[in-house]
């Protein structure tokens, strides 16, 4: 009898873990206010699984493998779109997502170019991609009036090779280097046939042997912590090492500027896999991302605009009032956008990419 | 019956778990890249029968090899990799081998002591050993702080992300693999071989190399199989400590399969390393063999 009881309270026990809810986000590093987390699992009763990454590539291979485990996954908009054609993603339920009138038009606009009638996604995040310089020695090494505005800081091998004694991160994405080397060779960043790539290449490889390191996260800390001076990073990433160096008092002073040959304009999607385990919840996490207050704590903590209007009231000034984060009509005219490689062109770049990376 | 039983077992296991994943991948290797779950194509479709099938096989193609073949990459990563695998074998054997034959010298009671320090470092995991390796020859780390506090070198050692970095973590984490089949070899040595060397007229360094040397070669090849095998897919050890100009066809497998998401090619490049591998674990076998024959 005793056997018997032990084995029911067993069983219980087991049903009970079972019925524990669980929503797997999996989301860039370094991109959400950590407190929103709890939040969430307080109002909902959910348990959240988060794990981060830093490559939509590494994100794309575990889509295309099916079988992830997540519910909610970020994707940029160019790998969202290849995804969707791959039959990754489901549709979202829209009747699930109260909070859907709070998403401001200029972004949906824009979004719906890989995501048409935005049936798969809802936006994150959008920001451009620039440079962070450390002012103080990027003044030290190139003088007071270095062009921290523009590519030639990191695309003309005279301003790299001075810059390579205090370190210079760029981005392990070639598809931002490569649009970023064309715009500062006045071509069409979005150009994917071989002359392009052949220009792209040239520039690339003169100054490659200056970066010490191609790689999507590490810059936050080296750039706040005065370990490197240059980065060519995404803007909230630059922002927010500016933050901590500033919080860290060590007299490093970080600042951000789109190039003004041009920035490209990224836009980060949630979406839900095709075989998620658990979309319903998927969608209470959506829908709790755009809650405006929610949306606005995320921008405040990561300093990235957000495409929803209704949290706009609640960003604080440091936020909206940045042109490096919302800009200017002005400067939003300078921002360009991307389109995705096809399979075959992307074999083209990858290689390409490897070999800007290793010099072979 | 129960022989057919017995002899099926290891049978079922090879297939099961290395010619059927083989097929698998040699299939992937000759399919197209594609925008798609999972991404390559053509997927077979037994719904369709015997056409399905016959579909199937005349869209595989060998593309992807060509594609190596036409790519220096490879090639280079190839010959880099055997670099690489040969002189940490190499390294290995200089280190390991002296361990090994202090190990076999030492007084029995030690030795199962002396065999267990060997042994011990697995009980970590091998991950935390190589960025511990990270933390110990970076800039900032505990061998450059030494060095520069004792005076030695005025600027730091670049050592880490470099190949130098590759090797030490090679030595390192596959050194046991060199120590024990030697130790093994060394420790069946018997002493009156020696001493009749010595009676005979051989220096003591004579006799090592005229007896002791050829008694344990057939640990020497052991060892150095363990190690270079191993060594030529490594993966894990130039990504943390290598940098990126350390071309190793591990490295580059992971790139395709990861960061271009090209399974053809990634499937390719693995079936081409196996190949290459197949030819240094026959030579292995075949001297295990006669390693058995030889003590029958």
């Amino acid at each position: 009898m005793k056997t018997l009881m032990t084995c029911t309270a067993g069983l219980a026990l087991v049903a009970g873990m079972a019925a524990a809810e669980e929503v797997r986000v999996y989301n860039w590093s370094d991109y959400i206010d950590e407190g929103l987390l709890e939040k969430f699992e307080a109002e909902t009763g959910i348990d959240l699984i988060y794990d981060v990454f830093d490559s939509n590539e590494l994100l794309e291979t575990k889509m295309l493998a099916g079988g992830s485990g997540y519910d909610v996954v970020v994707p940029t908009g160019t790998f969202l779109q290849r995804q969707i054609m791959a039959g990754a993603f489901q549709k979202l339920d829209a009747s699930k997502l109260s909070n859907s009138a709070n998403m401001w038009d200029v972004i949906s606009d824009r979004t719906a170019t890989y995501d048409p009638g935005n049936e798969y996604s809802i936006n994150y995040m959008w920001g451009t991609t620039g440079i962070g310089v450390n002012t103080g020695k990027v003044a030290e090494v190139l003088g007071a009036d270095a062009p921290i505005n523009s590519l030639s800081l990191i695309m003309d091998p005279a301003n790299m090779e001075k810059l390579a004694s205090c370190g210079v991160h760029i981005l392990d994405a070639p598809t931002e280097i490569i649009p970023a080397a064309l715009a500062y060779a006045g071509m069409n960043p979005d150009g994917k046939d071989a002359e392009s790539l052949a220009k792209a290449e040239e520039i690339l490889m003169a100054v490659r042997p200056h970066v010490q390191k191609f790689h999507s996260s590490e810059y936050i800390n080296a750039l706040a912590n005065g370990d490197i001076c240059v980065a060519f990073g995404w803007s909230g990433d630059i922002l927010q090492a500016r933050d901590r160096a500033a919080e860290a008092g060590n007299g490093v002073e970080v600042a951000y500027n789109a190039p003004v040959e041009g920035a490209l304009m990224w836009f980060d999607q949630m979406a839900i896999p095709v075989d998620a385990p658990n979309p319903e919840g998927a969608h209470k996490f959506l829908d709790f991302i755009m809650n405006a207050e929610n949306m606005a704590a995320a921008s405040n903590y990561v300093y990235y605009a957000n495409g929803n209007k209704a949290s706009q009231e609640f960003l604080a000034e440091d936020v909206i009032g940045d042109t490096a984060i919302y800009p200017d009509e002005a400067a939003l005219e300078t921002l360009y956008t991307v389109t995705p490689f096809g399979p075959k062109e992307q074999r083209t770049l990858t290689r390409l990419w490897t070999k800007i990376k290793s010099g072979t | 019956m129960r022989r057919a039983v017995l002899i099926a077992i290891p049978y079922v296991w090879l297939v099961a778990l290395f010619l059927v994943p083989f097929l698998i991948v040699l299939k992937i290797s000759l399919s197209d890249i594609a925008l798609a779950r999972p991404p390559y194509t053509p997927q077979l479709d037994l719904a369709a029968g015997w056409d399905g099938i016959k579909s199937f096989f005349a869209a595989l193609d060998f593309e992807n090899f060509t594609f190596l073949a036409t790519d220096d990459l490879y090639w280079k990563a190839y010959l880099s990799s055997l670099k690489i695998a040969l002189v940490s074998t190499f390294l290995t054997l200089l280190v390991g081998y002296p361990i090994a034959y202090g190990m076999a010298r030492a007084a029995p009671e030690w030795r199962p002591t002396l065999l267990m320090l060997v042994i011990l470092p697995f009980w970590t995991s091998f991950l935390i050993r190589v960025y511990s390796w990270m933390g110990i020859l970076s800039t900032e780390g505990v061998l450059n702080q030494f060095l520069l506090g004792i005076g030695v070198i005025s600027e730091p050692l670049q050592i880490m992300n470099t190949n130098t970095a590759v090797y030490i973590g090679i030595v390192y984490t596959y050194l046991p693999f060199m120590i024990l089949p030697i130790y093994s070899a060394l420790e069946k040595l018997d002493d009156s071989l020696l001493e009749a060397a010595e009676d005979l007229g051989c220096s003591r360094l004579s006799a090592f190399w005229l007896v002791t040397i050829p008694l344990s070669t057939g640990g020497i090849v052991a060892g150095c199989f363990l190690v270079f095998i191993p060594a030529l897919g490594e993966f894990v050890i130039p990504s943390l400590l290598g940098g990126s100009d350390t071309l190793m066809i591990g490295k580059v497998l992971w790139e395709e399969f990861f960061s271009n998401r090209d399974w053809p090619v990634a499937s390719a490049v693995a079936v081409i390393l196996l190949l290459i591998l197949v030819i240094p674990i026959i030579l292995f076998q075949r001297n295990q063999q006669l390693a058995r024959e030889a003590d029958t």
